[in-house]
C-alpha cells in the first residue's frame, strides 16, 4: 500500500517537473502567438496579455499577405527543406549501409570521417563554399542550400543509422540474397522498414535546424525569388524601425509547417529514442 | 541431382584462418551434419557453400559445376537460418513465394508450389498471416517451407532448431527427418548438439579449428573414433578418459564410454560424488584418485550414496586406446 502511495508521489513530482519544463519551453512560442493577434499599441502596453475584443488586430497577417512573397517564401522553405532531407535520409542511410554491412578495407577509417562533421560545425567554411557557390554560379539559387543543407545533416544520419543498421539481422538480409534480392532491393524492402524509427529520428533532427536557419539563405542565396521563409521576416525588421505585428505574425506562420512534419515523424520519432532505452 | 564436392576449400579474415583447407563429398541425396564446438568454423564452411562468404582458396562443387563465383541466388540452393529470417513486411505465402518470384516463375506455378509446401508442413491456414502473428514454431516450419518451394540441389540448415523449446525442437527434428525422407534431397545440416547430428545424419562431418576431424556415419564415429576429441565429442554423458599407464598398459589414454563400466570390477575405484537419476537411467559421478572424474551410466533406477566407495570393472575389447597426442592406436 505504502508502495502504490510512493509511486503516486513520485510521477506527481515527475509530471510537475515535466508541465513545469512544458510551460518554460512552450512560454515564448505563446507570447509570439498571442502577440501577433494583436494591435501595435496592445502589445507594448502588455505584452502578456491575451488579445482581448478591443485589443485584437489580423493587421500583421494582413501585412505578412499583403507583402505578396509570403506564400513564396514558405514554398522556399519547404522545398529546401523537403529536398534537404529527402538527401540526407537517402544518402544517409546507404553510407550508413555501406559500412554496416560491407567488410572493406578502411571501413573505420571511412566512417569516422564520415562522423567528423558532427564535430566540426559547416559555418566555419563558410567563405570557402561561398566562394564555391559562385564559380559553380550556384548563388541565389535553391539548389545551392539544399546541397549545403544535404552536406550538414549527412554526418549525423550516417552516424545513428549505421549504428541501427548494425543491429538488423544478418540472417534476413542473407536470406534475400540467397532469394536472388539484389543489394538494392534488400537495402530498400528489407533494411530500411526496419530502422524506420531511427530515421523518424534523423529527420526531425535534421529538418528543424535547416528551416530556422538564416545564415546560409542570407550569405548564399539572398534573392528575391530564392528568400526562405525566416530570412523574409526580416525585411519586418529594420535598423530604426521594426513591425513588431507582422515579424509576430511571420513567425506564428512559419511554425505551422514544421509542426506539421513534426507530427508527422513523431510517433516514429518516440520509438526510435526509446528503442535503445526501453527492451 | 544435388552432389557437392569441396576441395581443400580454405577461408582467411585478414591473417587469421578460420578454415583450414577441407576436403568433403557428400553424395546425391545424404544428409550432411556438420557438428563442432562454437568457433570451430561449421557456420562459416555452410555460409561457403551457400555463397554468401567469399572462398579464400580452394573449389566448391555442386552437381560437378564449380559454384566459387556465382551469386547466392544462382547456386540452386536454399538456406533456413537459426532466427527463421522471415521477411516481416510479407505474408507466409509471399514469404515461401519470393525466390520464385524473382526468378520469373508463372503466378499458378508459384501458387501451386506454395500450397504444396504448406500442406507438407501443415501451414495451409496460416498462408494469409504475417511473421509477426505466428510462435516460433511456426515461423521456422514457415523458414523451412520457404526452402521447400524453390526446389533446391542442396538444403542447407544454419542451427535451425537452437531457438526452440525442448519439446518443439524434437518434433521438429522429427519433421526434417521425414521432409528429408519425402523429398530425397541433400540436406547439409550445421549444429553443435551431437544429438541432433546422431539422429539426423546419414554422415557426420566432426569439425574442430576449422579442421575436419573425422567424418563418417553416425555409429562408426560413435563405435570407431579417430581421436579423442571425436571421442569426447559423441556421446552423451561424455566418454571418460582413463590413465592408462596407471592401468598397466602401454598406450597413453584409454577412453571408456559411461555404459561400458560397470560396477563391480576390482580394476578402478571411486568415491561416489553426485548421482543422477533419470528413471530410464542413473548416472553415477565418481572421483577417482587415479584418473579424475568419471561417469558411469546404469540402467533403471540403483542406489547409491555420496562418499561411498565403489569398484569398476570394463570389458578391455569395448575400450579404445589414444596416444599421447589423442591419436586412436588401433
Amino acid at each position: 500500500m505504502s508502495q502504490a502511495r510512493h509511486s503516486t508521489a513520485r510521477s506527481l513530482a515527475a509530471h510537475a517537473v515535466l508541465i513545469l519544463y512544458t510551460v518554460i519551453a512552450l512560454f515564448p512560442v505563446f507570447v509570439v502567438v498571442i502577440n501577433s493577434f494583436k494591435n501595435r499599441r496592445a502589445i507594448f502596453a502588455d505584452p502578456l496579455a491575451v488579445p482581448t475584443a478591443e485589443s485584437f488586430d489580423l493587421v500583421g497577417y494582413r501585412t505578412v499577405l499583403a507583402q505578396g512573397d509570403f506564400v513564396l517564401y514558405f514554398q522556399n522553405s519547404l522545398i529546401v527543406t523537403v529536398a534537404s532531407l529527402f538527401f540526407v535520409l537517402l544518402f544517409g542511410a546507404m553510407a550508413a549501409f555501406a559500412l554496416s554491412e560491407y567488410r572493406f578495407r578502411g571501413n573505420m577509417l571511412m566512417g569516422l570521417y564520415l562522423a567528423l562533421g558532427i564535430m566540426i560545425p559547416i559555418r566555419l567554411g563558410t567563405v570557402a563554399i561561398l566562394q564555391m557557390m559562385v564559380a559553380s554560379g550556384l548563388v541565389n539559387t535553391l539548389t545551392a542550400l539544399v546541397l549545403v543543407y544535404t552536406a550538414q545533416g549527412l554526418p549525423l544520419a550516417v552516424f545513428i543509422l549505421s549504428e541501427f543498421m548494425r543491429g538488423v539481422s544478418d540472417d534476413l538480409k542473407n536470406a534475400g540474397r540467397i532469394d536472388g534480392l539484389s543489394e538494392y532491393t534488400i537495402f530498400f524492402r528489407l533494411v530500411l522498414p526496419l530502422v524506420r524509427p531511427a530515421m523518424a529520428t534523423v529527420a526531425v533532427f535534421t529538418m528543424i535546424p535547416i528551416w530556422n536557419d538564416l545564415w546560409f539563405p542570407l550569405i548564399l542565396a539572398p534573392s528575391e525569388a530564392t528568400k526562405t521563409i525566416t530570412l523574409g521576416s526580416q525585411v519586418f525588421i529594420g535598423q530604426f524601425v521594426t513591425n513588431w505585428n507582422a515579424v509576430l505574425a511571420a513567425l506564428s506562420l512559419a511554425i505551422l509547417p514544421v509542426l506539421v512534419l513534426y507530427l508527422i515523424f513523431s510517433r516514429q520519432l518516440i520509438r526510435g529514442i526509446t528503442a535503445g532505452a526501453v527492451k | 541431382m544435388g552432389a557437392l564436392t569441396l576441395n581443400q576449400v580454405t577461408k582467411s579474415f585478414g591473417t587469421t584462418q578460420v578454415i583450414k583447407g577441407v576436403d568433403l563429398n557428400v553424395e546425391d541425396g545424404e544428409f550432411c551434419v556438420f557438428v563442432g564446438p562454437s568457433g570451430c568454423g561449421k557456420s562459416t564452411l555452410l555460409r561457403m557453400i551457400a555463397g554468401l562468404e567469399d572462398v579464400t582458396s580452394g573449389d566448391v562443387t555442386i552437381d560437378g559445376a564449380r559454384v566459387n563465383d556465382l551469386a547466392p541466388a544462382r547456386r540452386e540452393i536454399a538456406m533456413v537460418f537459426q532466427s527463421y529470417a522471415l521477411y516481416p513486411h510479407l505474408t507466409v505465402r509471399d514469404n515461401m513465394g519470393l525466390a520464385l518470384k524473382q526468378a520469373g516463375t508463372p503466378r499458378a506455378q508459384i501458387l501451386q508450389a506454395t500450397e504444396k509446401a504448406a500442406e507438407m508442413l501443415a501451414l495451409a491456414h496460416l498462408l494469409e498471416r504475417r511473421p509477426a502473428e505466428l510462435s516460433g514454431g511456426q515461423r521456422q516450419r514457415v523458414a523451412i517451407g520457404r526452402a521447400i518451394v524453390r526446389r533446391p540441389k542442396l538444403f542447407l540448415f544454419d542451427e535451425p532448431l537452437s531457438n526452440l523449446d525442448a519439446a518443439l525442437r524434437v518434433q521438429t527434428r522429427i519433421e526434417i527427418a521425414r521432409l528429408h525422407r519425402e523429398l530425397g534431397a541433400t540436406m547439409i545440416y550445421v549444429t553443435h548438439d551431437q544429438v541432433e547430428a546422431m539422429t539426423l545424419a546419414d554422415k557426420i562431418v566432426v569439425l574442430r579449428g576449422g579442421v575436419v576431424e573425422q567424418v563418417g556415419r553416425p555409429m562408426d564415429l560413435y563405435n570407431d573414433p579417430d581421436n579423442t576429441f571425436v571421442a569426447g565429442f559423441i556421446g552423451s554423458p561424455q566418454m571418460n578418459f582413463l590413465d592408462a599407464g596407471k592401468l598397466g598398459l602401454r598406450s597413453d589414454r584409454l577412453g571408456i564410454r559411461p555404459e561400458h563400466l560397470v560396477p563391480g570390477g576390482g580394476q578402478i575405484s571411486g568415491r561416489v560424488s553426485h548421482v543422477e537419476k533419470l528413471g530410464g537411467e542413473t548416472l553415477v559421478y565418481l572421483s577417482s584418485d587415479d584418473h579424475g572424474l568419471l561417469t558411469v551410466r546404469l540402467f533403471g533406477e540403483q542406489d547409491y550414496a555420496v562418499d561411498e566407495v565403489v569398484g569398476l570393472g570394463f570389458e578391455p575389447n569395448r575400450a579404445f586406446h589414444f596416444d599421447a597426442e589423442g591419436r586412436r592406436l588401433r
